[in-house]
C-alpha cells in the first residue's frame, strides 16, 4: 500500500514539474511576438495586476518578456543537455569497452573540460564559433557532459565484469546484443537521470553567458539578457526588472531539478522504501 | 620515502602537462575563430591611421599567415619565458594586466574561498549530525535553493537591498569613482570588496554544505560510529573523537577541488559588481577579442585549478595515516 | 553453574522496524519476536542463527543502541533490574562490552591506543591500557599504530582489549571470528573463556554451531527471528538430545554428522507463516502447529515446538 503511495507522490511531483515547464515553455513560444511589443503609454510601471512583473523603460510587458525569455532558456537548456548527455553516454561507454587507450585519452580529456573553469570554458567556445546562439548550445553541451561520463563509465565497467554478462559472453552472444540487451537497460535509467539533472546546470549556464554578453543579440528577450539589462536601471530604483524574472528562473531551475530528484527516485528500486 | 617523492614528481608533471594541453586546447578554439582580432580591435578606428609599416609589424606579431601550429609553439615558448603578449585592449603587457587584476581576485576569491569553506563545513557537519531534523531540512532546502539560483542574479539582489535600498554599501567598483589612485584607503577598498565576497560566498556554501553533508550521514551510520556509541562514548564525544576527524579529510579535497567553481563564479560576481578583478577582465577580453588576454587568463586560471587539485592529492597524502604510512597511492 | 547468579535475563524480547513512506504511513516489520536468552555470571551463552537473521539486532538491543526506526519490546533483566535507557547508557562500554567482529568497527584514522582509551589521557586509563595489552602480550608500540596497520594475529587481541577498559560483567562477542581458520578461532575463543572463567558472562553471537559448541555451556537456537531451543551445549552430542526439529537439522548439518542440509530458506519476516515459522520446512508439521507455540521446558531445555518430547 504504502509503497504505492510513495510512488504516487513521486509521479505526482515529477508529472507537476514537467507540466509547468511545458506550460512555460509553449507560453514563452505562443507569446514571443508579444514580448517585443513596446508601448510608451505604459512604460516603467511597477507590479500589478494589469502587468504582474510590472513593464520596463520601453513599456514592454514584463511577464511576457519572462515567460518568453524563460522559454527560450529551456529549449536551449533541453537541447545543449540532449547533446551533452549522448556525448557522455558516448564517451563513457567507449572509455570503459574500448581498451587502455582510449579510456586513457577520455579520461584525460575529462581532466581537461574540468580544469578550466565552465564559465571561461564557454567564454572560449564561444569566442571560437564567433558568439551567437551556435556558441551558446555548444559551448553548454560541451561543458556539462563529463561528470556523467564519468558515471557511465564506471556503470559500464562494473557491468562488464558482472556474472551474468561474463556468462552470456562464453555462452557466445554477439557484443552488440550484449550490449542492446543486458546493458542498455541498465545504463539507461543512469542516462535518464542524469540528462534531467543537467537541464538546470545547462540553464543556469545558459542564462550566465547571455547575462556576460556572449551569447544571444540584446534583440533577443533571454532571461540573461533582460536581467542584464535590467542593470542600468537599478540605480533608479525599477527593482521588479531584476528580481522577478530572476524569481522565475530560480524556480524552474529548482522545478528541473525536484524533476530530476524524484525521476531518480522512481527509478532506483532501493531508495522506494526509504 | 622515495615513493612519497615519486608520487609528487608525477603529480606536478601531470599537472603542468595539463596545463600544457588546456592551452592548446585554448589556442585552438581561439585560432578556428571567425573573428579577426586584428579587425575587431586596431580594426576599425586604429588601423586607418597605422603606418603600414605598424600594421606589417603587427600582422608579423601576430603571425597572421604562419601556419597555426608554428603560431602556438611562438606563442607557448613566449608564455614560458614570460612574455605573454601585449593586451589589444588595455595596451599594456598581459602580464602586467593580469598580475594588477589577479591581485584584485584574489582578494576576493580568498575570503569567499575560507568563508565559503568554513560555513559550509560546518552547517554540513550539523545537518548531517542530526539527518532528517528541522535543522537538517533547513540547511538542506537552503542549499538545494542556492544551487538553484545563479550567481550573478543573487548578486543583483544583494546590490538592490544593500547598495540601492539601504544605502550602506557602494554600487560598484573595486574603488570610489574620480578618486585618485593614492587617495584610496583600505578601508574603501573593503567597502567596495564586502558584496562582491558575500556573493561569492554564499554561492559556494551550497556544494561544500551538500557534499559534507552526505559524507556526515554516511560516517555517523558507520560501524565505527556504531562501536562507539556500544563502547558508551557520547554523541558530542563521537563528534570529537570520530565524526570530525573522518569528514575533515573529504572536506578539504572538497575545498580544493571548489577552487575552479569560486573561479567560474567571480567571474560572474566581478562583471555584476563591475569589479576590476581577473573574472571581469576574462569577460571584457572576450568580448572585445583580446586573444592574448584571453589566453593568458584562462592558462592562469588552469594553473590555479589544476594546483588546487594537486594541494588536495598531497594532502591527503600528509593527513591520511593509510597513504603516509602504508604507502598506498590515492 | 546453577548456583550462580543470573546476569542477563531476556523475555519475550522484539525488535521490529518502523518505517515510513512520504504521507506518513509506517509499517512495522518485526525482525526478531519471543526471543529468550538468560546468562548467568561465569557462562558462556551461544547464540546461534543463520547469517542475516538478525541476530546483532540482539546486541544492539541490550546496548540501546538500535537505529532510530526501531523499537523493541518484552522484558530486559540486567542484575536483578529492568535495563532501562538510562542504565544501558551508562553501562554500556563499561559493564556491558561489546567485541565487534572485525578492525572496520575501528575509526581508520585513529590511533589504536587513544581510540581504546575513547580519546582519555590520564595515568589511570593510560596504566590500565598497558596492562591489557601486557596480558596479551601486544608490545606498547601497537597503540602508536593505526587500525590498517595491524598484522592479522594483533587485530583479535586489540578488539578483545577494548572491552577490557571499564570492568565488564556482560560481554557480548557478535561474530568474533568471521572467516578465521579453526586454530584462530580457537584462540580467540579462549580469550572469551578466560573472562567468563573469571565470572562475567558471555553472549557469544554466532551463525556457526561448530565453534559455538567448542566453548559455550549453553546454545540458544535461533531461527527466523525466534529463539526455538534453548539446551546445555552437551545436548548437541547426539541428535536425540536435542529438542527441536530445526536443531537436529543443524545438528545433521555438521560436518561430522554427514553434512546433510535441510531444503528450503529461512521465511522472510513479511512473509512469517502462520503459528510455527519452522513449519514449513519441518517432517512433522502437522495442523496444530499452525496455532501458537509456547516455549516449554523439556528435558532440562526450554523449546518452542509442540511436539518436542
Amino acid at each position: 500500500m504504502k509503497r504505492v503511495n510513495g510512488r504516487i507522490m513521486t509521479v505526482f511531483f515529477f508529472a507537476l514539474a514537467v507540466l509547468f515547464l511545458a506550460a512555460v515553455t509553449a507560453a514563452g513560444w505562443v507569446f514571443s511576438e508579444e514580448a517585443l511589443v513596446t508601448d510608451f503609454s505604459r512604460k516603467n510601471l511597477g507590479p500589478g495586476l494589469q502587468y504582474l512583473f510590472g513593464t520596463d523603460w520601453l513599456g514592454r510587458d514584463m511577464f511576457i518578456r519572462t515567460l518568453t525569455g524563460l522559454s527560450m532558456s529551456i529549449r536551449i537548456g533541453i537541447l545543449a543537455a540532449g547533446v551533452s548527455s549522448v556525448l557522455a553516454l558516448l564517451l563513457g561507454t567507449m572509455a570503459a569497452t574500448m581498451g587502455k587507450t582510449v579510456d586513457a585519452v577520455i579520461t584525460w580529456v575529462i581532466d581537461l573540460v574540468m580544469g578550466i573553469p565552465h564559465i571561461l570554458l564557454l567564454i572560449l567556445i564561444s569566442y571560437a564559433l564567433g558568439k551567437g546562439l551556435k556558441g551558446v548550445v555548444v559551448g553548454v553541451a560541451l561543458t556539462h557532459w563529463t561528470s556523467l561520463a564519468r558515471v557511465i563509465r564506471g556503470e559500464v565497467m562494473q557491468l562488464k565484469e558482472a556474472l551474468y554478462i561474463r556468462t552470456a559472453r562464453k555462452l557466445g552472444v554477439g557484443g552488440f546484443e550484449i550490449a542492446w540487451k543486458h546493458m542498455f537497460p541498465h545504463l539507461f535509467p543512469q542516462f535518464l537521470v542524469g540528462l534531467i539533472l543537467t537541464f538546470p546546470h545547462a540553464i543556469l549556464h545558459e542564462a550566465s553567458i547571455t547575462f556576460l554578453g556572449f551569447g544571444l543579440s540584446p534583440e533577443q528577450p533571454a532571461v540573461g539578457i533582460i536581467l542584464s539589462e535590467s542593470m542600468k536601471y537599478l540605480a533608479m530604483g525599477r527593482w521588479w526588472l531584476a528580481l522577478f524574472p530572476g524569481l522565475f528562473l530560480v524556480f524552474t531551475v529548482v522545478l528541473f531539478d525536484v524533476a530530476g530528484e524524484n525521476l531518480r527516485r522512481l527509478m532506483d528500486p532501493g531508495s522506494v522504501h526509504i | 620515502m622515495k615513493a612519497h617523492f615519486i608520487f609528487i614528481g608525477k603529480q606536478t608533471i601531470r599537472m603542468l602537462l595539463l596545463t600544457f594541453f588546456v592551452s592548446l586546447a585554448a589556442f585552438i578554439l581561439i585560432s578556428i575563430s571567425p573573428i579577426d582580432p586584428l579587425q575587431a580591435n586596431v580594426g576599425q578606428v586604429a588601423l586607418g591611421s597605422m603606418s603600414p609599416e605598424q600594421i606589417a609589424k603587427l600582422e608579423a606579431y601576430w603571425g597572421v599567415g604562419e601556419p597555426p601550429a608554428e603560431r602556438f609553439f611562438t606563442w607557448a615558448g613566449d608564455f614560458f619565458r614570460g612574455d605573454m603578449g601585449v593586451s589589444l585592449l588595455y595596451r599594456q603587457p598581459v602580464a602586467k594586466v593580469i598580475g594588477v587584476k589577479l591581485v584584485n581576485s584574489l582578494w576576493l576569491m580568498a575570503i569567499a574561498w575560507l568563508m565559503s569553506g568554513i560555513a559550509g563545513f560546518v552547517l554540513g557537519v550539523l545537518a548531517g549530525l542530526r539527518e532528517g531534523s528541522l535543522l537538517d531540512k533547513l540547511i538542506k532546502g537552503y542549499s538545494l535553493l542556492i544551487a538553484s539560483t545563479p550567481a550573478f542574479w543573487l548578486a543583483l539582489v544583494l546590490l538592490m537591498v544593500f547598495a540601492v535600498w539601504l544605502k550602506i554599501l557602494p554600487i560598484g567598483l573595486s574603488v570610489p569613482i574620480g578618486v585618485e589612485a593614492s587617495g584610496v584607503t583600505i578601508a574603501d577598498r573593503i567597502r567596495h570588496a564586502i558584496l562582491p565576497a558575500v556573493t561569492l560566498s554564499i554561492t559556494g556554501i551550497a556544494n561544500i554544505t551538500l557534499h559534507t553533508r552526505e559524507k556526515m550521514i554516511e560516517i555517523m551510520e558507520s560501524d565505527y560510529v556504531l562501536f562507539a556509541r556500544a563502547r558508551g562514548e557520547s554523541t558530542f564525544e563521537i563528534v570529537k573523537n570520530h565524526a570530525l576527524r573522518n569528514v575533515l579529510l573529504p572536506a578539504l579535497t572538497l575545498q580544493f577541488a571548489s577552487i575552479s567553481e569560486i573561479f567560474g563564479g567571480s567571474v560572474l560576481v566581478e562583471q555584476t559588481f563591475s569589479y576590476p578583478g581577473l573574472g571581469q577582465a576574462a569577460v571584457t577580453a572576450g568580448l572585445g577579442s583580446d586573444v592574448p588576454l584571453l589566453l593568458g587568463i584562462t592558462v592562469i586560471s588552469a594553473l590555479f585549478v589544476f594546483g588546487g587539485n594537486l594541494t588536495a592529492n598531497l594532502l591527503y597524502g600528509i593527513i591520511d595515516p593509510r597513504i603516509r604510512r602504508g604507502g598506498a597511492r590515492a | 553453574m546453577e548456583e550462580k547468579k543470573v546476569i542477563l535475563d531476556i523475555r519475550n524480547f522484539s525488535v521490529s522496524f518502523e518505517q515510513y513512506e512520504k504521507g506518513f504511513q509506517k509499517t512495522k516489520l518485526p525482525v526478531i519476536r519471543d526471543l529468550d536468552v538468560t546468562v548467568h555470571g561465569g557462562e558462556m551463552v551461544a547464540v546461534v542463527g543463520s547469517s542475516g537473521s538478525g541476530k546483532s539486532l540482539l546486541a544492539h538491543g541490550i546496548l540501546g543502541i538500535l537505529p532510530y526506526n526501531a523499537s523493541m519490546g518484552g522484558e530486559l533483566i540486567y542484575d536483578g533490574a529492568a535495563l532501562t535507557k538510562e542504565r544501558q547508557m551508562a553501562l554500556r562500554g563499561n559493564e556491558i562490552v561489546l567485541v565487534p567482529q572485525s578492525l572496520a568497527f575501528l575509526d581508520p584514522l585513529m590511533k589504536i591506543g587513544p581510540q581504546i582509551r575513547k580519546g582519555k589521557k590520564d595515568r589511570a586509563s593510560k596504566e590500565r591500557l598497558n596492562q591489557i595489552f601486557a596480558g596479551y602480550h601486544l608490545k606498547e608500540e601497537v597503540q602508536g599504530l593505526y587500525p590498517f596497520e595491524l598484522s592479522g594475529g594483533m587485530n583479535r587481541r586489540v578488539l578483545v582489549s577494548t572491552a577490557l577498559m571499564g570492568t565488564p560483567r556482560l560481554v557480548i562477542a557478535d561474530e568474533p571470528t568471521p572467516g578465521l581458520h579453526m586454530e584462530m578461532v580457537r584462540r580467540v575463543m579462549s580469550h572469551f573463556r578466560e573472562l567468563a572463567d573469571k565470572g562475567a558472562g558471555v553472549l557469544l553471537i554466532t551463525h556457526d554451531l561448530e565453534q559455538a559448541l567448542e566453548v559455550a555451556d549453553r546454545v540458544v537456537v535461533f531461527y527466523a527471528g525466534t529463539t526455538v531451543e534453548d539446551a546445555p551445549a552437551s545436548d548437541f552430542r547426539s541428535e536425540e538430545t536435542l529438542r527441536h526439529p530445526y536443531s537436529k537439522a543443524l545438528w545433521r548439518a555438521l560436518p561430522q554428522n554427514g553434512l546433510q542440509f535441510i531444503k528450503g530458506t529461512q521465511p522472510y519476516v513479511k512473509e512469517l507463516p502462520k503459528g510455527c515459522p519452522f513449519g514449513p520446512r519441518c517432517e512433522s508439521c502437522t495442523e496444530q502447529c499452525k496455532g501458537e507455540i509456547p516455549s516449554r521446558e523439556v528435558r532440562g531445555g526450554r523449546v518452542r515446538c509442540i511436539h518436542a518430547v
